[in-house]
């Protein structure tokens, strides 16, 4: 092969370059996040497994019910009834009141940024925030 | 074919070139109206449409004149025309591509833009322009490049592409119906809501597009060795005359209805464009200089001495173009906005941003205009056309 | 020409159901729009499929207002400046309206004009100096042959089917601005830029979303609101003042269809008009001048 050093030397450099992330970052991952699940409710309005990998398809379609057919309350499997609402609901002082402890982590970890919060209002994450949801 | 573009002298390349510092420009004024929203344009509460939509309104226009050449070649036969439908065509894409790149940067949520595909709404006209613009673009592209290959080839254009040519017939004058419609079923804007909103823009596309075309054969007779054809151009400055008396009565029809039934409501919009009111004179100077250059146009086409002239019947053609413009892009998409529905008067300014974006996108027009003519050209130049 | 007997019995049973069609379904009460209607629970074919086959579930709670045709009166003569102000007041700050001081981007989904204004086309040179002084107070007329639902690409905005208002879908707004171009009483407003800055952080409703830059709001006739059985935010602040004052209420809402509503005797007991009836829009807005 003509040039053939050169040519293995350049294949072996390209793979070593194409491979940095893998090599470099070896032992470095971050740990998995853990969010910090509400401490008085229990039971979200559908089990864990289901709200992790679906939940975006359940605020969608809570979203299209409540806008667009004036259908407010949704029926758990047990029974339950919720107001569907993710600032009112989900965001409540009693469920997932701080974003930063339990929405965040995932999506930062996951680098999703979903632009929910563009319009839906976060409940307040300061020391006085229990005075100034009582607005 | 594709290679051909990228075959030229230095002329086109700095003429591509400067196109695409242009284009640039725009593209930054864009990324900045995406971040901070279309509250850096002079768009208000009350002219919720400005330069974009105006320029689409336009082009819109520009892109359905290809038809002008079309018929007379397919349905009627005339031969000569042969030599500049693909000019016409080619039109239409870079008209009908700069018509949709201005409906993208109007939008306030660009990135929700498939819900238009997403939720179909057959009740509402911007669907149908959607659909009836990008299938235009898509025809024109088919049909252009199949003629252009079978030309280069040497034999004629398949037999399949005839049924396709004729549906690009009456598609082409749906489109700029269906965005008359846009404009004339509106029952809250008076200075739109007229019958004769259709046959004005098909007037007025009809003035400025074989306009435009014929400057483009005069451009390329002198920079190419492809002559499109002095027959040709004769026959286009008929149509623009012809077009242009058409665009020109329809309009003093408007103004008769208005003043005539001194119904407020009509009169209005149109005191404000040539006349002001309350002392908001805005757009007076802009309509006027319209007025001018219609009037100079319809003498310089009506003449026969002067239209046959073809230095003349460019400055002709030009006033054309610029003329419908003014009254099409601005007149008619600003003026109907005011005064507003609750007899308020706002002025519209285009600001610095906006300017850049609107001339980034026209810039990309002519660059997509001037790549696929520069292939079409060299084809022919190739078969010694 | 000869129509062989196969071909006469093709048309024939063709014809046949074409023609008894209709009188079979009306006989059988069976009404193919309703049926689909029902069967996608209220979404559209398209959302449906975008959900996956999913309905959306829950209904309307028991202690939501509801009303086939939600209307409002305005009893102009028993507003002033000040009710007229609480009124606006209570509007912008329950759904966290921006307050932007330059005209042009202005946000406004309930405030006043001036009688010219608001019945454009009734003004005349000997109107008497009351009316002249009365604030109009004017928002989204919830009509109920709506031009702009008409002409929304995306149906981001739409005449909801079990109560007549006229909704905004803030999700699915590509803010094209042809809604705004359609209402012939230039009810909405864009936001053309982003609205939080301009919403002091204290006076925030966190019951209650913002909006983004790029989408276009207006009135809903607090939809919010009517699903906890609570009335307009406006009509509560109006209804409040005008009783302080000894006056009829300036702000009068119910269901057009019940004809013992509070409505239907206001529009009984008083001359009322409408904005632009000319348009054939019929707004659900009346006015008692």
């Amino acid at each position: 092969m003509y040039d053939g050093g050169k040519i293995i030397a350049g294949i072996i450099i390209g793979l070593v370059l194409l491979t940095f992330p893998i090599w470099y970052t070896h032992g470095m991952a971050p740990k998995r996040p853990e969010v910090k699940l509400p401490e008085k409710e229990k039971k979200c309005v559908k089990d864990g497994p289901y709200m992790k990998t679906k939940h975006m398809q359940l605020l969608d379609l809570w979203r299209d019910s409540t806008v667009r057919t004036a259908k407010r309350i949704y029926v758990s499997e047990d029974g339950r009834k919720f107001n569907m609402s993710l600032q009112n609901t989900c965001m409540s002082a009693d469920c997932h009141a701080k974003k930063s402890e339990f929405c965040d982590r995932c999506h930062n970890y996951t680098g999703v940024v979903p632009y929910c919060w563009d319009c839906h209002i976060a409940p307040k994450e300061e020391p006085k925030e229990k005075s100034e949801e009582m607005h | 074919m594709l290679e051909k573009a990228f075959l030229g002298g230095r002329k086109y390349w700095s003429w591509m070139i400067c196109l695409l510092i242009v284009m640039g420009a725009g593209l930054i004024a864009w990324l900045f109206q995406f971040r901070d929203g279309l509250g850096i344009t002079g768009m208000s509460r009350d002219i919720s449409w400005g330069v974009y939509i105006a320029n689409f309104t336009f082009l819109v226009g520009v892109a359905a004149a290809a038809v002008m050449v079309v018929i007379p070649y397919y349905i009627h036969h005339y031969k000569a025309f042969g030599r500049i439908t693909i000019l016409a065509e080619f039109l239409g894409v870079s008209a009908v591509l700069m018509c949709l790149m201005f409906i993208i940067a109007d939008l306030g949520n660009p990135v929700r833009a498939m819900n238009v595909l997403l939720h179909p709404t057959p009740n509402s006209i911007l669907f149908w322009d959607m659909v009836v613009l990008n299938g235009y673009l898509f025809l024109n592209i088919f049909i252009g490049w199949n003629v252009l290959m079978a030309e280069r080839k040497g034999s004629p254009p398949p037999g399949w592409l005839k049924p396709v040519i004729y549906l690009s017939i009456p598609w082409a004058v749906s489109i700029h119906t269906v965005t008359a419609f846009l404009y004339a079923g509106l029952p809250g804007r008076h200075f739109w809501l007229t019958a004769i909103m259709a046959a004005r823009f098909l007037a007025s596309a009809f003035a400025a597009g074989p306009a435009l075309l014929i400057i483009f054969c005069l451009i390329i007779r002198k920079n190419t060795k492809f002559d499109p054809g002095e027959e040709q151009i004769r026959t286009l400055s008929g149509i623009v005359t012809y077009a242009m008396i058409l665009n020109v009565f329809f309009f003093v029809l408007e103004c008769f209805t208005a003043f005539y039934s001194q119904i407020p409501g009509h009169m209005h919009t149109i005191q404000y464009l040539f006349a002001g009111i309350h002392g908001h004179t805005g757009l007076v100077p802009w309509m006027w200089t319209a007025v001018f250059f219609w009037t100079v146009s319809l003498i310089l086409l009506i003449v026969p001495a002067a239209r046959r002239a073809n230095d003349v019947l460019a400055v002709a053609c030009v006033t054309v173009f610029i003329g419908c413009w003014i009254d099409k892009g601005v007149g008619l998409v600003i003026g109907g906005f005011i005064p507003n529905p609750l007899e308020h008067i706002t002025e519209y300014q285009a600001t610095l941003p906006e300017v850049l974006i609107t001339l980034g996108v026209w810039a990309t027009g002519f660059f997509v205009l001037s790549f696929l003519y520069k292939i079409a050209i060299t084809v022919k130049e190739e078969l010694g056309a | 020409m000869g129509v062989n007997r196969r071909k006469f019995l093709k048309i024939a049973g063709i014809s046949t159901l074409a023609v008894a069609a209709k009188p079979a379904t009306d006989a059988l009460a069976f009404n193919p729009k309703e049926w689909l209607d029902e069967k996608l629970g209220g979404f559209t074919p398209s959302e449906m499929m975008l959900h996956f086959g999913h309905k959306p579930e829950g209904s309307v709670a028991g202690e939501a207002l509801t009303a086939t045709r939600w209307a409002m009166v305005v009893n102009v003569r028993s507003l002033d400046e000040e009710i007229a102000e609480a009124c606006m007041e209570a509007c912008h700050k329950i759904h966290n309206v921006p307050h932007i001081k330059n005209p042009k981007h202005e946000i406004k989904w309930l405030w006043r004009e001036g009688y010219e204004h608001a019945l454009p086309g009734q003004q005349h040179e000997h109107i008497d100096e009351e009316i002249k002084k009365l604030p109009f107070l004017v928002m989204c007329n919830h009509c109920y042959n709506p031009p702009c639902v008409r002409v929304c690409p995306t149906k981001a905005t739409f005449k909801r089917k079990s109560d007549g208002i006229v909704m905004m879908d803030m999700h699915r707004c590509i803010g094209c601005r042809f809604c705004m171009a359609a209402c012939p009483f230039g009810s909405r407003s864009f936001n053309w830029k982003d609205p939080r800055p301009h919403i002091k952080e204290e006076e925030q409703n966190p019951e209650y979303p913002t909006r983004t830059k790029g989408v276009v709001e207006k009135c809903q006739f607090c939809a919010e609101r009517l699903a906890k059985g609570q009335i307009p935010a406006c009509v509560e602040v109006a209804q409040k003042l005008c009783a302080e004052k000894g006056r009829e209420p300036a702000l009068v809402f119910g269901d057009l269809d019940d004809p013992d509503s509070e409505v239907r005797e206001a529009l009984r007991s008083h001359y009322s008009v409408r904005r632009k009836p000319e348009l054939g829009t019929h707004p659900n807005v009346y006015y008692i001048v």
